[in-house]
């Protein structure tokens, strides 16, 4: 409602990155660098089924195997992999009974971040999320279990799935985005510690918000986590990805994967709220972003939507993907891309058709400010027994200044001749004029931009679940202060 | 009370207002006129705060505060209005949110707290009865797709709301047929008191047959050269410019 979006404008002044304090608790790492000595340690520290260590060996040996990606749009300082941490823990208590188990320094820190770790408190207000928190590569706590137990929906760390779930996760692992797929896949398959685990059932629509978050706290780590969520036919899931980390002046790694596999008339919604530190003003410090992320719509007339707010790290790659095997099967991407001073972005996603009667939508909506350069890259491949296939993407860019860059790549392979592909591109500059205007009816420059940005993605944003609509505005207004005067 | 004295105005090293002197009391309406490219548009933004133009000479003050000195916001939000010649379209924006934002900004400058959603809604229905104001263009984005009337009704409108103590009305009346003129004048009219004060741009005599002014003002190459009561504007209307345009010829 229009109330809280004029309340989010008054609230937020703060001009710093909110969310760059970091935690006093003892955390259990492992010496920098990767071998695979490394990777067996990982492995034994979770206590990992000899099938596990052997799959991240394999990963391991591939990834040595290969170069790192150079991209063009990015300019990347050389990351040297042996300076990196590729485990650590918060040290407490190895198996928590109940929530209130939790490290109280812990518990601080989410309550902080505005994530209740406390189910009684989150039942007392409205209670729509559960939650799996992932600090420092470990799952810490999970709310909600035993209500979604109830429907036979599983989530759960990705840790406690390998053991309790193996079956499952062997079945499903990789099988949308092998350790082959890439360099940063690769390395994430040697060495992930944690992540998130969802399965939902046959004909179960999930009735509560599935969350996960995901913090940086330990200095020089790496943060590799894994993702999956299998949808069986006929189920609905919406699920919610929110990121921060703290303020540093080094530069910290950070690559994922996420897995969708989306069965018979399945729904699988993917949120992300992407925050990571972006770096200061002079471009010093902030997160790189490598995210693999990638839909199957195996099923017939299974739908995924993708919907991403981008606005944190220092550089984010990322494309997230839907392969549309399905016949009648769907796949959205929604984004926002917001940079600011110095940040990149290069995002965007791939639809691959293949089932016959396939869909695909593209809304992505970029926001340069500062010295910031944005670019969308999006691939729609329409394969040769795709029959009736239809793509429709927009691209819309906004600028703010002139020293910022924004740049579409909208890549096309067609190989069936009954697709019909539209793609539209814009690219606006806020006017001085609608500033000024704004500015004759009371409000003041940087509220007037607020107010022209969050119209200007607000296609978006409606994708999003309320809550997090909300928050997402907040970081908008956050990342665009100061970028205009 | 505006007081306006000796104003110069320039634009890349083109003087466009070369010296304006005018009082505006409250309960006043004062009417300015003058043939295209005399300056009237850009008399009224720099009084708004627009910076394309730079201030070269010359005061004006606000009750008591040094107007020049304010940022565009906050001349405002003390009260002055500018009914734009061409308003701006701001595409997503919604009419709600937009006004919401603004009039709380105002009762935040003046330390009052700011309306609450009910509140709100409540004096927007009453402000859009006063103007005659269509609910479907309250409910669309900023001027977005508006008719040429239709922008100069949602500029009463929000006059309406943010109940300026001195607004600035450019050619409010150009390009409206005769009920949106009506209209329009209607809405100036009730809201006029003993404490607020209008200036009116305007090439026509029409809109000032509803509404009665007390001073009529010719502007002319960036100057006032002829000021009296409405009766010029009924000379004016019968004569044209040219016979102001020969007599100050330079
Ligand atoms: N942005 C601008 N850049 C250059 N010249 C301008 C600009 N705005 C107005 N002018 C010039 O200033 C003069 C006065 O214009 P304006 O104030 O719009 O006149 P009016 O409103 O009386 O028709 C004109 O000669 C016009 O060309
Ligand atoms: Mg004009």
């Amino acid at each position: 409602m229009t109330q809280d979006k004029d309340q989010i404008l008054e609230e937020v002044t703060a001009n710093e990155y909110k969310y760059g304090f970091s935690t006093d608790i003892e955390t259990d790492t492992i010496p920098k660098g990767i071998s695979e000595d490394v990777v067996r340690i990982i492995s034994a520290k979770k206590n990992e089924p000899e099938w596990m260590l052997e799959y991240r060996l394999a990963a391991f040996a591939h990834w040595k195997t290969m170069e790192q990606p150079n991209w063009a749009k990015l300019k990347i300082a050389e990351i040297d992999f042996q300076d990196i941490i590729y485990y650590a823990a918060p040290k407490q208590r190895p198996k928590l009974d109940s929530m209130d188990d939790v490290d109280p320094e812990l518990r601080a820190t989410f309550e902080k971040l505005g994530i209740p770790l406390n189910e009684q408190k989150a039942l007392a207000g409205v209670a729509s999320v559960a939650v799996d928190v992932v600090m420092d590569s470990v799952s810490v706590a999970t709310t909600f279990k035993e209500t979604l137990a109830e429907k036979g929906i599983i989530f759960c760390s990705f840790s406690e799935a390998v053991q309790e779930h193996p079956d499952l996760v062997k079945k499903y692992m990789g099988s949308v985005v092998p350790y082959t797929d890439n360099f940063f896949a690769a390395l994430n398959n040697a060495v992930f510690s944690d992540g998130s685990f969802a399965y939902i059932p046959k004909g179960v629509r999930c009735p509560i918000e599935l969350s996960t978050y995901f913090r940086i706290n330990a200095m020089n780590t790496g943060q590799f986590e894994r993702t999956l969520i299998v949808a069986e036919e006929d189920s609905y899931v919406s699920y919610l990805e929110g990121c921060t980390a703290p303020q540093r002046d080094e530069n910290q790694l950070h690559a994922a994967i996420v897995e969708i596999v989306a069965m018979q008339r399945a729904e699988v919604k993917y949120s992300t709220v992407q925050n990571w530190y972006p770096g200061d003003k002079n471009g010093k410090g902030g997160v790189y972003n490598f995210v693999t992320k990638r839909a199957l719509c195996k099923g017939d007339y299974s739908k995924v939507m993708w919907t991403q707010v981008e606005t944190g790290s220092a550089i984010t790659w990322k494309y997230p993907s839907c392969i549309l095997m399905g016949d009648h099967s769907e796949g959205k991407f929604y984004s926002v891309a917001v940079t600011n001073n110095h940040q990149q972005a290069d995002t965007g996603t791939k639809m691959i058709h293949i089932g016959k009667n396939t869909r695909s939508l593209i809304v992505s909506k970029g926001v340069s400010a500062g010295k910031s350069q944005n670019s969308y890259r999006g691939l729609v491949r329409i394969n040769k027994r795709a029959e009736n296939a239809r793509n429709y993407s927009q691209c819309d860019s906004l600028l703010m200044g002139d020293k910022c860059g924004a740049h579409t790549f909208p890549y096309l392979e067609i190989n069936n001749s009954t697709a019909v592909v539209e793609h539209e591109a814009t690219t606006s500059k806020i006017g001085e004029d609608q500033i000024f205007y704004c500015n004759t009816r009371g409000l003041s420059t940087e509220q007037a931009v607020g107010l022209i940005v969050n119209g200007y993605v607000k296609e978006v944003l409606n994708q999003l679940p309320m809550e997090f609509a909300v928050e997402a505005q907040k970081l908008l207004q956050i990342s665009l202060e100061g970028s205009v005067g | 009370m505006l007081e306006i004295k000796n104003l110069h105005a320039k634009i890349d090293d083109k003087e466009i207002l070369r010296g304006i002197n005018l009082t505006v009391k409250p309960g006043e309406i004062h009417a300015i006129m003058g043939p295209n490219g005399s300056g009237k548009s850009t008399l009224s933004s720099v009084l708004a705060g627009s910076d394309v133009f730079e201030v070269s000479e010359g005061s004006a003050s606000f009750y008591g505060k040094d107007l020049l000195a304010m940022p565009a916001e906050d001349r405002a939000r003390e009260g002055l209005f500018y009914s734009f010649q061409y308003p701006v379209e701001i595409p997503g924006v919604s009419m709600v949110n937009f006004m919401r934002t603004a009039l709380n900004e105002h009762r935040k400058y003046n330390n009052l707290k700011p309306y609450t959603a009910g509140e709100f809604l409540k004096l927007m229905r009453e402000k859009k009865n006063l103007v005659e104001i269509d609910s479907n263009l309250t409910n669309r984005s900023v001027n977005e797709g508006f008719s040429g009337g239709e922008k100069k009704k949602n500029e009463i409108f929000q006059m309406a709301m943010l109940e300026p103590r001195v607004a600035i009305l450019d050619e409010t009346d150009s390009g409206l047929d005769i009920d949106a003129l009506r209209i329009v004048a209607n809405g100036v009219n009730k809201l006029k008191s003993k404490d607020t004060a209008t200036i009116i741009i305007t090439h026509y005599q029409r809109l000032l047959d509803y509404i009665i002014p007390d001073f009529v003002h010719v502007l002319h190459n960036g100057r006032i050269v002829k000021s009296a009561g409405k009766e010029l504007a009924l000379e004016l209307e019968e004569k044209g410019y040219d016979w102001i345009k020969k007599e100050f010829e330079d």
